[in-house]
């Protein structure tokens, strides 16, 4: 039993992490249409950025987040204004190369400046542990999970009630006819990236603090892949659901069966689900009318 | 009076009968071009006085829907653009103004086949038609005052929605942004006869009672002339006949060609319009 609440706590808080990281690859998905691969590099940026600023800037904890947001906008809105917007209008497959290289680019500038070695950095989350029926379970991880799921009911009430979030999803839906209600498509899109890289920066903190500053944290971003292709590639429910599967299910495999196929697994479940529902669970379906 | 002439001798420009009223649209010999070659529009101009309900007719392929998309601003996005000529709108030039800014000058387009946001709730469709304007809640009890219907179904999904629902929140979210001049692209389609009249029956209303302007693409020109103060017909890109709604209601090569009535008034079949038409063009 204590093995069992112990995977649960880590799946659950792995699961919370690939939920933020998944959805800042939905919303980007959604309203400009562009897979991006490097939604694992905008976590790596985002654990950095933190580092950066409260470690080697030496200001306080809060201020640093706060920065490291407002940095993480900058980076958003920057790569959607010089990489993306020139790519408007062409091939899938191409903007998925610029992505792909914009990924290498942003790894590289990234050991340009700390190197390859992990990179030490003071607890944020509280590191103790709680007794709970006999396991021992850690608050960090815990704390991890309640701060996701904050982050994203705010995402979620954004979307449904406030007008940008409305016209976010109008953009998604019918360009043109959002261009005729006077919303500025170039505004939306550079909105949706800004989203993106704050929603990245979370997770990428998060994963720091749980694990480590250094590369790893971009391989851990690479499982948005199955967590996306699982939810649907459009839908912010998709996210929380894919994600919290794919973190359970890692941790579970890892624990009863073996560390090594758990590694493997979520790909398992990527070529699962494209077989058997290629739009995912919760992808947009069409609606057609008869 | 240029309707006394037949609708491929009139004068490209046909500017001499412009409708009486201070224009709050006039478009002066405009020419659209679509991806550097296709000539659209060759010299369109037309004018819609403050206050009316101008109706603009033709064919397939006339370049209405152009005309009002060369108006909204939306050329670019389809690639297309205004190389000659100017439009403008309230005293003040748009040619090239910016699609979205023109929706805060005060225009609002309804577009060919409806586009409602089909994931979005009736209510959110509203909310994302107020995108420019601070205050909304006046306007929304606005379009529920004169769409009742759509205040019962605010919480469904617009994309399942019927056709004339959609065609309503099209109309009550392009009321959203507070236009003075709005404009419709076939609003008819795709609608049974009886729900035409009633979407007629809201133009009207709104015209008279908000004192909105209106400007409206219609192949049905039956319903669209007895709304209509004033009607254009095109043709391959240029006005061929202008006048009041009244007398093109009358004139007789308007009854051949898209009212389908005879000499005598008597209905004619489609079969006959389409060769007269056919025959008429060639000569």
């Amino acid at each position: 039993m204590s093995t069992f609440l112990n995977l649960l706590a880590y799946g659950l808080a792995d699961g919370a992490i690939l939920a933020l990281a998944a959805l800042g690859f939905v919303l980007i998905y959604k309203a400009t249409g562009v897979i991006n691969f490097a939604q694992g590099e905008f976590l790596l940026i985002g654990a950095y950025l933190m580092y950066t600023a409260w470690v080697v800037m030496g200001l306080p904890m809060v201020v640093s987040v706060l920065v490291g947001i407002v940095a993480a906008t900058v980076v958003g809105v920057l790569v959607e204004r010089l990489i993306l917007r020139p790519m408007v209008g062409e091939d899938p497959i191409s903007i998925i190369m610029v992505t792909i290289g914009l990924a290498m680019l942003l790894k590289a500038v990234v050991q340009m400046f700390y190197g390859t070695n992990p990179r030490s950095q003071p607890a944020i989350l509280p590191t103790g542990s709680v007794s709970f029926l006999g396991a021992t379970l850690p608050v960090n991880r815990l704390l991890v999970v309640v701060i996701a799921a904050v982050v994203l009911t705010a995402f979620t009430l954004f979307f449904s009630r406030s007008k940008h979030g409305i016209a976010m999803r109008a953009v998604a839906d019918d360009q043109q006819a959002a261009m005729t209600m006077g919303i500025s498509v170039r505004k939306i899109f550079a909105l949706s990236w800004a989203l993106a890289a704050v929603s990245a920066f979370i997770a990428g903190v998060l994963l720091a603090d749980l694990s480590a500053v250094d590369q790893n944290i971009a391989s851990f971003g690479l499982m948005v892949f199955p967590v996306v292709i699982l939810g649907g590639l459009d839908s912010v429910p998709g996210t929380i659901v894919g994600g919290l599967t794919i973190g359970l299910l890692t941790q579970f495999v890892s624990g009863y069966l073996d560390p090594g196929l758990a590694t493997v697994i979520p790909y398992v479940v990527l070529v699962l689900i494209l077989l058997v529902k290629p739009y995912g669970l919760f992808g947009e379906t069409r609606i057609e009318r008869v | 009076m240029t309707t006394a002439s037949g609708p491929t001798t009139a004068p490209a420009g046909a500017a001499a009968a412009a409708p009486a009223g201070e224009a709050l649209l006039s478009l002066n010999n405009v020419e659209v071009i679509y991806d550097d070659v296709i000539l659209v529009l060759r010299g369109l101009s037309l004018e819609v006085p403050r206050g009316k309900v101008v109706a603009l007719l033709g064919s397939n392929g006339a370049g209405k829907s152009t005309t009002l998309k060369a108006v909204s601003g939306l050329l670019p996005s389809e690639h297309g653009e205004v190389t000659d000529g100017s439009i403008v709108f309230d005293g003040q030039d748009i040619t090239r103004m910016d699609a979205a800014q023109r929706v805060r000058q005060g225009m609002s387009l309804c577009m060919e086949g409806r586009h409602v946001f089909e994931h979005l709730t009736i209510a959110e469709n509203l909310v994302a038609g107020a995108y420019i304007s601070k205050d909304s809640a006046e306007d929304l009890e606005m379009v529920y005052g004169y769409f009742p219907k759509l205040a019962d179904l605010r919480n469904r999904v617009a994309g399942y929605c019927s056709g004339g629902e959609q065609q309503m929140l099209a109309i009550g979210r392009a009321l959203m942004a507070r236009p003075t001049l709005l404009m419709l692209d076939e609003p008819s389609l795709g609608l049974a006869p009886l729900l035409v009249e009633e979407i007629f029956g809201y133009i009207r209303r709104l015209n008279e009672e908000r004192g909105l302007t209106v400007l409206v693409i219609e192949q049905n020109a039956q319903v669209a002339l007895d709304v209509a103060h004033h009607g254009y017909i095109m043709e391959q890109g240029r006005i061929v006949l202008e006048g009041p709604a009244e007398e093109l209601q009358e004139n007789p090569d308007v009854k051949e060609f898209y009212l389908g009535l005879g000499e005598e008034g008597g209905r004619r079949s489609y079969r006959d319009v389409k060769h007269y038409k056919r025959r008429k063009r060639w000569l």
